[in-house]
């Protein structure tokens, strides 16, 4: 089978595989490059754990092929914090509670680094459409909406 | 944020670590992307493995032809029934007590009759995933089509198509008798009657089914996989036909589970793998694959008669269940149990019949699911107790109060309940917190409210003899290791007995430790299933906590030359009460603090102490830790907790204590209905439970909440969709659980009693959480549109229907 080499940055790291042209990007992070924490739930597009954030932008990793990585900015929820430098984001979902099972826990992580990217004083409304292609079965959102919500910049009164 | 936690007349005791909202220590590791669930795990050498399923529901398996595929370069092994030592075994369900009452076949790998399609038939491990999906593909298997059976009504009738090698469909049959239903009904001013029907129902983890297993140097399978129970450990060995000491099983952290990881997964088809090629294997099912081959939650038909005399004291109830079990036994005789002891709810009736059945159809198996046999027969009574209000002009709070089981009142069973029951307060709570009712948006647009209370069951069955152990140990630094066989599924399980023994020995959440879900290194903790991991392994580890406290408190009374009984333990210091100056308390979330916690990050809770100067009144932790260690005094226990037992019930009655207590709650909802397009949304929900005592608040919300939309799931959308056997929902496209968009803010209100068996007071919360959602939808678009709809999911749809509309 034809294959293609790839390039890309994945959280800053130079990254580079031989790829066919059905791989995902999903299939490249997890299977050759051992990024774990981008997670694999569906394969479908429809569960939104393995969300990663592509030149700026909130895709569902199964559903990019990694051919349409190549030379590009992957990062996933390694790359927006650290134990070392905390994310706000991060720090907020501890402390509401945003953690039961922690599986959808990286791409909601990465949806809401992206919302609050491009809309930081994003109200409760907009989180939650920001997250719903996220699914989160053990929390009911509501600390998750909670947590986005405390690390969004307030709202001008 | 925090939810509002009602006052009870229980005297409030001053608790430093319990009860306090504070950041699970397994929250770290979860942002930071640091925590390894089961499929993030690789070996060198592994090999990948494809299960070949089933394409019929019902068939007999002619044939295996595996020949092209083990010529294929890169397979390793293939391997079909004839190659599994002992392909099928015998549960007798109960993890460590053989209790008979009904035996459950697993089957490893199908080799007579096809009783479902997505059942197992041939394993393959190939150096490559794709490599063992083509081998697949090369696998040949002739099936003879048989007609089969997917309702489970047709299956109980005779001569129904017998969908495995037994002589009936129908798996067992259950009764409660009081009173005299003849009588009952005589009696009744009012009646209604009606049949109600609830759907098969999906977990919908986000994790799927998945597992690493190797053969670790000494001899011993090891099988790290996501799963409830590491005790499989055992039915994977009787599968081989090795000792149950050469198998072991890991839990590492866990993705969701919700009862669909309570059975055998990927377990048995990994160890077979290994055992065959000595090589890892690494299997992961997928979203397909998990829909299809998972136990679902039990599809039930429910006719219910309910009367009551005209100031709404229910006098009567019948209830005919059936619930279909689906291609194979596995739990459907103990959810049916569990159904059949809390028909009537949380209601005092005086003369009950209840009849209930669970039949093998060739559907998907089912199993255990969130609520366990308590969400389907809730839908029913508290759907009868809105359409007896509503005929005798009560309110749904009115019908409810005149009928409440209180503390020392018997249910249908003749059991007693004879600890805290707290159903009344909690529906008062849910209403108040409703408020005055929305106005409609626009014309078409009706808001309804409505509401349900129910009781469940934490912790199993008591004929099954139930047991838990934990060990907690102090090093030398004051530092405190918790070991316990739980399997963390994302309720806070592990983190819940670093807080118990944080708080017994006096150390911040920090300080503590926890090892779990090692069949092998951590004592066994039993199932994390049954809403029972905080009622069994809390105790243990609090009486193992207890132990070495009191060692503590021996050795301090010498040094400070007083009586153990004069000693207080805090803030990593031993001192004698009432002396010590307390201004203290857990301060602040310091996210910089970080502890290891098995390999990942946990949180850690800034403390400032307040140290007395008077070295004659207070020692600390450390100093006493290290007099105890020079003397060999033991600061370490391993404890057991048994839960309290009885023999095996009669099914014919079901009579007596099935179960240590109960969780007891109500819910309140508000839509609005669009009646031109049947769209439900809802606009309020609140939730009230008695927890009993919340250990961790944060943790016990987010169990609240996340029930509360469980349920809503099951009461607006979900629906695994069956056509003779066939799912047609086998996607999360198709089989749709709510969203963040469909999602409202539920408010949650714990009531904490302190009344529970569990450590310090605490009731079961998991699954209790889920069970009263859907009829309180149900109630609220009744109260809505005037027309009740019997069926879950209400679906758009069936509202239509129901208006006449479509």
């Amino acid at each position: 089978m034809m294959t293609y080499s790839i390039e890309t940055n994945v959280n800053g790291r130079p990254r580079a595989a031989e790829v066919t042209a059905r791989d995902t990007l999903l299939d490249v992070l997890r299977d050759h490059w051992d990024v774990f924490e981008v997670k694999n739930g569906c394969e479908q597009g429809d569960c939104g754990v393995c969300t990663v954030i592509l030149s700026g932008k909130a895709v569902n990793a199964c559903l990019t092929l990694a051919v349409q990585a190549n030379g590009k900015d992957v990062v996933t929820v390694k790359g927006i914090g650290s134990p070392k430098e905390p994310h706000l984001l991060q720090t907020k979902f501890v402390e509401h509670g945003a953690i039961q099972c922690g599986f959808c826990t990286p791409g909601m992580l990465t949806s809401a680094k992206v919302l609050l990217d491009q809309n930081p004083k994003a109200n409760r409304q907009e989180i939650r459409e920001a997250i719903a292609g996220n699914l989160c079965r053990c929390t009911g959102y509501k600390k998750i909406v909670d947590a986005i919500e405390a690390a969004a910049a307030k709202p001008e009164s | 944020m925090i939810a509002k936690r009602a006052d009870t007349e229980s005297a409030k005791v001053d608790y430093r670590v319990i009860g306090k909202p504070l950041p699970r220590h397994d929250a770290w590791g979860k942002v930071y992307g640091e925590t390894k669930y089961a499929n993030d795990f690789k070996l060198p050498n592994m090999l990948y493995a494809k299960v070949l399923r089933s394409r019929y529901a019902a068939a007999r398996l002619l044939s295996i032809n595996t020949r092209d595929a083990e010529k294929l370069p890169g397979v390793v092994s293939v391997m079909t029934a004839k190659d599994v030592p002992n392909n099928e075994t015998v549960t007798r369900f109960g993890q460590t007590h053989a209790v008979g009452g009904f035996e459950g076949l697993y089957r490893v790998l199908a080799n007579k009759k096809i009783r479902f399609k997505g059942e197992a038939a041939v394993l393959v491990a190939a150096e490559k995933r794709d490599i063992a999906e083509k081998a697949m593909g090369l696998i040949k298997v002739e099936y003879e089509p048989l007609e089969g059976v997917f309702d489970p009504v047709a299956a109980m009738q005779p001569g129904a198509y017998q969908v495995g090698e037994d002589k009936s469909n129908i798996i067992c049959s259950y009764k409660v008798r009081k009173g005299s239903i003849e009588e009952g009904f005589a009696h009744a001013d009012v009646i209604v009657e009606n049949t109600y029907q609830v759907p098969m129902v999906d977990h919908a983890y986000l994790e799927p089914e998945s597992g690493v297993a190797w053969l670790d140097d000494d001899g011993v399978i090891t099988i790290r996989a996501a799963t409830q129970v590491i005790e499989h450990f055992r039915g994977v060995a009787d599968v081989l036909g090795l000792p149950h000491n050469k198998v072991r099983v890991i839990a590492p952290m866990v993705g969701g589970g919700f009862g669909g990881k309570e059975d055998i997964t990927v377990e048995t088809y990994l160890a077979l793998l290994v055992w065959k090629t000595g090589r890892p294997v690494s299997l992961t099912y997928t979203r397909e694959e998990s829909i299809i081959a998972h136990g679902k939650r039990h599809p039930y038909i429910m006719r219910y008669k309910t009367g009551a005399t005209k100031d709404g004291k229910l006098v009567a109830m019948e209830a005919e269940l059936i619930s279909d079990a689906g291609g194979y036994v596995y739990l459907s005789p103990w959810v049916l149990l569990y159904s059949t002891v809390q028909a009537t709810g949380p209601y005092d009736i005086a003369h009950v019949r209840v009849d209930t059945h669970t039949v093998l159809t060739n559907n998907t198996f089912c199993s255990a699911n969130r609520g366990f046999g308590g969400p389907q027969p809730c839908f029913a009574y508290e759907s009868q107790l809105d359409e007896l209000a509503k005929q005798l002009n009560l309110s749904p709070l009115e019908i409810r109060k005149c009928n409440y089981l209180h503390t020392g009142d018997a249910m249908a069973t003749g059991r007693v309940l004879e600890h805290r029951v707290e159903t009344e307060q909690t529906a008062e709570k849910v209403l108040e917190a409703l408020g005055p009712p929305s106005k409609p948006k626009s014309p078409p647009e009706k808001i309804g409210r409505g509401v349900a209370s129910s009781m469940m069951s934490y912790g199993r069955m008591m004929f099954l003899h139930d047991t838990s152990r934990s060990f907690v140990s102090l090093d030398l630094d004051g530092s405190v290791t918790v070991r316990c066989g739980v399997q963390d599924i994302g309720g806070g399980q592990a983190s819940s007995l670093a807080q118990i023994a944080a708080e017994i020995l006096g150390v911040p959440l920090s300080d503590v430790n926890v090892y779990i879900g090692d069949s092998a290194l951590t004592p066994l903790a039993g199932t994390t299933t049954a809403t029972r991991q905080l009622y069994m392994s809390g105790n243990a580890t609090l009486k193992a906590a207890r132990v070495v406290r009191d060692n503590l408190l021996k050795k301090g009374a010498e040094i400070l030359n007083t009586s153990p009984e004069n000693l207080d333990l805090k803030d990593r210091e031993i001192f004698i009460q009432n002396h010590r100056k307390d201004t203290l308390g857990l301060k602040k979330t310091d996210p910089e603090c970080n502890v290891n916690y098995g390999g990942t990050r946990k949180a850690v809770v800034a403390v400032e102490t307040c140290v007395d100067d008077d070295p004659d009144r207070v020692v600390a932790l450390e100093d006493v830790v290290k007099a105890c260690a020079a003397e060999g005094m033991p600061l370490f226990n391993v404890a057991q907790f048994n839960a309290p037992t009885r023999e095996l019930i009669d099914f014919k009655t079901c009579q007596g204590k099935v179960f240590a207590d109960f969780t007891f709650g109500t819910q309140a909802i508000e839509v609005s209905v669009d009646e031109e397009t049947g769209k439900v949304t809802v606009l309020k929900i609140v939730s009230c439970y008695d927890v009993g005592q919340a250990i961790n608040p944060l943790s016990a919300e987010g169990q609240l909440e996340g029930g509360a939309l469980y349920g809503l799931g099951y009461g607006m959308m979900e629906n695994v969709i069956m056509e003779k056997g066939i799912t047609l929902s086998p996607t999360l496209a198709e089989y749709l659980i709510p969203t963040a968009v469909d999602a409202p803010d539920v408010e949650t209100i714990m009531i904490e009693s302190g009344g529970g068996v569990g450590p310090f007071g605490a009731k079961g919360i998991g699954e209790p959480s889920c069970v009263p959602t859907a009829p309180a939808l149900a109630n609220a678009v009744s109260d809505a549109l005037g027309v009740r709809i019997y069926e879950l999911p209400i679906t758009p749809e069936k509202i239509l229907r129901a208006l006449g509309k479509i």
